[in-house]
């Protein structure tokens, strides 16, 4: 049986089918074709489906669609704003922080998730802000600079424009 | 970074850092792998997995779950060709087809839980899952044994009734797990032992550790009804993916094209095939195409790891430090098929010194895990962890530094090892002398609980068949089209080859990883190969550009070709110049195109050395380790592009620290795998992993234009034994088994 929602995502509301408690992550990948997250593992263990929740990091693999209505669900597709790469983006091809790629749009998620709350994040907290998400290819070190410099970054995606302005 | 060497020629590109070329598609999520991939018409396949972990198959019966509405094809190893014990050369290694076959889908018997079975293709993924459920399998469990030295006992469950011991060209008369003993030797070992004024010899083991790429195996196959087979796929060898499941299904390579996707990650575990053969049946039985996505626990259960392993060590010296002989015995499980990587293992674990007198026995053993795969310098790491932890206490027991304990016997051009081929030109002293002189090494460790290890590690880095061309643009770019998938950034550091020879930038170069269709044949990105030969294809790709150039500008200046020289991105004579670009621009004037194009085959090894230093600190209550600083130096020949180059050695740093400390297969006591799962299989974060510093030492291979070495594998080699140094030097407990766990770690510590 059917069990349509409407949901949220990067700015646009879809109709969606949440039945049996369905994931956000299929319903992303398979309903709406946002391939960008990624399954690593099903069970929010590696963090390659992150996505912003109302701009908290989430892990949409083991996320219940039905539970996000009325929330504001941002995904890797949605981060940049027109041809401008959101800083955190940016940041990670400017510090190579990235082998594969496969973890990389859940990454850029959890650290936008930070910089976008945290814009003098330490080390620490950004390691602390970046423990749920694995990469494999060990480029660790690279995101924390590439966070580092994200934070720092003075304009980036839409709101920061605005909140400028 | 340190320059242990300098190469006599100056370069545009090559040592610069530009932006990866697929960074943006990366970021930004559009970048395609394998499971993003939708086709019109495409059904999902799903695999039905023994429970056990040993069992004869008796029956299957699948005719409930094709009658399931939804299902459109049901296949089982039944619908396959038979095939006899063919060999088939995968470039990086041979593997026998009946085998392979028996593993994509199970013959007879289940040899580890998790095995393939039987698969299903239905309208929906979750249709297919419920499908699964309906097809009955009778099995008859038999014992299983997962650990290397009871599979070698007389006693132990037998996986193949007609797998025989071969040993030195011989074959045993009973059948045995013990599919092949390797042995290699060099001088009179006895002897050598005898005037030693020390020896050392000690017992090791190690679990087997998955590769953990985070992007599970993924194929879509379309059999289309003109009989020809399309397979989209995650693979590190497209051409080698293409051949294996031609032979699987009996048919024609031309009739097969392999589109590689973006891989997430490979480490070595995605070479040979699993769900590419099974989806092309399905495919064929349903004239759909057939998506199949393995979940995390398949990837476990059913893909990848590296051997778990038994080894002894026996090394003995002089008072004054040098090696008088070397002796080891190692057992590696093959897993359920023969054809571990066991011969890897024997040729390495001696490979770091020049050892008067040496004997290796190697054992390729089969139990009830996956068919292992390679991991990263498969079978080197392991071996590391053993020789090197015996050459540390030998130093320590002689009053000797490590370092230059090494240095009074390392590997050098002219050294021969323990299986025969001598080294050219080599870089392990540099990488010693550079460890030396590091900051790290210089600088005391204090505090306590705390303790600092060393230890080095050796990989061949392999050459190997590779193809290239590429399209000279109007606009003075160039696309290069290749058939290496990239891990790890070899797009670029392939380009900047081909950018370096025709003297235009990176930028200027298009890179393309290309299907089997579209580019010559091309051997897997293993081995450490790719920016060695694949960059040396384009290097070549390059040569014929500029050659067919120089024709184009001979027409224009109506001179002759060799009056022609092109230099720096210029063609010259004495009188005329013209750019790169502006000659491009005018190639429709002087007959049309340009199309470089070059197939390379370099043999032989170009020698990759590292070493590794590492500070812990172990919680004398907990037996935690933390790593408090770490420093890898390698010779890299010459650094195409040094942010990938660091990146793989941090890389490698990183796999062999989760290796070192955590990462393990668990067996119940049926020989199931009992922590399939992300929550239960602990890999590094952030967290667990502090800086890597990096020192990139350079010593040109003389095999190579641009002195490239491969630098991808030697990385993962020193650190577990590096570990396990620092590990005895904070605790005083040298640790003989990896994972150097909590619970393993505290108990050392108790006694």
């Amino acid at each position: 049986m059917a069990e349509m929602l409407e949901l949220r995502v990067n700015g646009a509301a879809h109709q969606v089918d949440v039945a049996g408690r369905r994931k956000l992550l299929g319903i992303l990948r398979d309903d709406l074709g946002l391939t960008g997250s990624k399954y690593g593992c099903g069970e929010g263990q590696c963090g390659a489906c992150t996505v912003l929740v109302d701009g908290v990091a989430a892990k949409s693999c083991v996320a219940v669609a039905s539970a996000l209505a009325g929330r504001e669900i941002t995904t890797i597709e949605g981060l940049a704003t027109g041809d401008k790469l959101h800083p955190v983006q940016q940041a990670f091809i400017d510090h190579d922080a990235m082998q594969c790629g496969y973890c990389t749009p859940g990454m850029v998620m959890a650290g936008a998730a930070l910089v976008e709350n945290n814009r003098e994040p330490s080390d620490e907290q950004i390691v602390e802000a970046m423990q749920g998400n694995i990469c494999r290819c060990g480029t660790y070190q690279r995101i924390v600079a590439a966070l580092r410099q994200a934070a720092a970054a003075p304009t980036g995606a839409g709101d920061r424009q605005e909140a400028a302005s | 970074m340190a320059q242990a060497e300098s190469h006599p020629r100056k370069y545009k590109v090559i040592g610069t850092r530009p932006v990866r070329h697929d960074g943006a598609d990366k970021v930004t999520g559009r970048a395609i792998y394998g499971a993003d991939l939708r086709l019109n018409g495409m059904v999902h396949g799903k695999i039905l997995r023994s429970p056990h972990a040993h069992a004869v198959i008796k029956s299957i019966d699948t005719s409930a779950a094709a009658k399931l509405p939804g299902v459109v094809a049901v296949t089982t190893s039944a619908d396959f060709p038979d095939l006899q014990d063919k060999i088939a050369d995968l470039g990086e290694g041979a593997v026998n087809l009946a085998h392979l076959g028996a593993n994509v889908l199970a013959h007879g018997k289940a040899l580890y839980k998790g095995h393939a079975v039987a698969a299903v293709a239905a309208t929906s993924p979750h249709v297919a899952q419920e499908a699964l459920s309906l097809i009955k399998v009778e099995y008859e469990p038999l014992p299983a044994v997962t650990w290397v030295l009871d599979a070698m006992k007389d006693d132990a469950p037998l996986l193949h009734d007609d797998v025989y011991t071969k040993s030195m060209g011989k074959k045993a008369d009973k059948p045995s797990n013990i599919a092949a003993h390797i042995h290699f030797e060099k001088g009179d070992v006895e002897d050598a032992f005898a005037g030693s004024d020390l020896v050392v010899e000690r017992e090791f083991k190690t679990a087997s550790v998955h590769q953990g790429y985070i992007e599970p195996h993924v194929s879509t196959a379309l059999w289309n009804q003109d009989g020809h087979l399309t397979i989209w796929t995650s693979t590190q060898g497209s051409f080698t993916a293409r051949q294996q499941t031609a032979e699987l299904l009996q048919v024609p390579i031309s009739q097969v094209t392999v589109v590689p996707c973006e891989i997430g990650g490979g480490f070595g575990g995605k070479i040979a095939v699993y769900l590419e053969p099974v989806a092309a049946m399905l495919s064929r039985k349903c004239g759909r195409p057939v998506k199949m996505v393995m979940s995390r626990d398949e990837v476990f259960e059913a893909t990848g790891p590296t051997p778990g392993s038994s080894m002894r060590v026996k090394i003995g010296a002089t008072k004054d430090g040098k090696l008088t002989a070397g002796e080891a015995w190692l057992a590696y499980d093959a897993g359920a098929f023969p054809g571990g990587v066991i011969g890897p293992g024997c040729m390495c674990v001696f490979s770091c010194y020049e050892f008067p007198a040496a004997r290796v026995d190697g054992y390729d053993v089969l139990d009830n895990k996956p068919k292992t795969q390679a991991y990263r310098a498969p079978g080197a790491t392991q071996a590391a962890f053993a020789c090197e932890s015996v050459i540390d206490e030998l130093a320590e027991k002689l009053g000797i530094d490590p370092i230059e304990f090494r240095l009074k016997n390392a590997a050098k051009e002219g050294t021969r090892r323990v299986d025969g081929p001598v080294y050219p030109r080599v870089g392990f002293i540099e990488t010693l002398e550079a460890a030396k002189a590091s900051d790290h090494w210089k600088s005391p460790l204090e505090g306590k609980n705390r303790g600092r290890g060393i230890a080095s590690g050796y990989w061949f880095n392999i050459g190997l068949k590779s193809s290239a061309a590429a399209n000279v643009n109007p606009d003075g770019t160039v696309s290069l089209l290749e058939g290496s998938t990239d891990i790890g950034g070899t797009r670029t550091s392939v380009a900047m080859q081909l950018a370096e020879t025709l003297g235009i930038t990176a930028e200027a170069v298009h890179p393309k990883v290309v299907d089997t269709d579209s580019v010559g044949y091309t051997d897997v990105t293993g081995g450490s190969r790719v920016t060695f030969a694949t960059g040396l294809a384009a290097y070549e790709v390059g040569r014929d550009i500029l050659r067919q150039m120089c024709e184009r500008a001979a027409i224009l200046w109506e001179c002759d070709a060799a009056e022609v020289e092109s230099v720096d991105g210029e063609f010259k004579t004495k009188d005329k110049r013209m750019t790169f670009a502006e000659l491009a621009g005018k190639l429709s004037q002087t007959g049309g195109p340009v199309v470089g194009r070059a197939t390379v085959n370099p043999e032989g090894p170009t020698n990759g050395f590292g070493t590794h230093i590492v500070d812990v600190e172990v919680d004398p209550d907990t037996a935690k380790v933390t790593v408090l600083r770490y420093t890898a130096i390698q010779d890299a020949g010459k650094a195409i592009h040094p942010s990938y180059v660091e990146g793989q050695m941090q890389g490698g740093a990183v796999q062999g620290i989760g290796w070192a400390l955590n990462e393990e297969y668990v067996f119940d006591g049926e020989g199931r795998m009992a922590n399939a799962s992300y929550l239960d299989y602990r890999m590094p974060t952030a967290l667990d992993v502090p800086h890597i510093d990096t020192i990139i030492v350079e010593v040109p291979n003389p095999a190579h234009p641009y002195g490239v070495r491969g630098v991808g594998e030697t990385p993962i080699v020193p650190p577990p034994a590096a570990m396990a140094v620092a590990v005895y030097h904070a605790t005083g407990v040298r640790m003989q088994e990896l994972p150097m766990s909590p619970p393993k770690l505290w108990a050392a510590m108790q006694k």
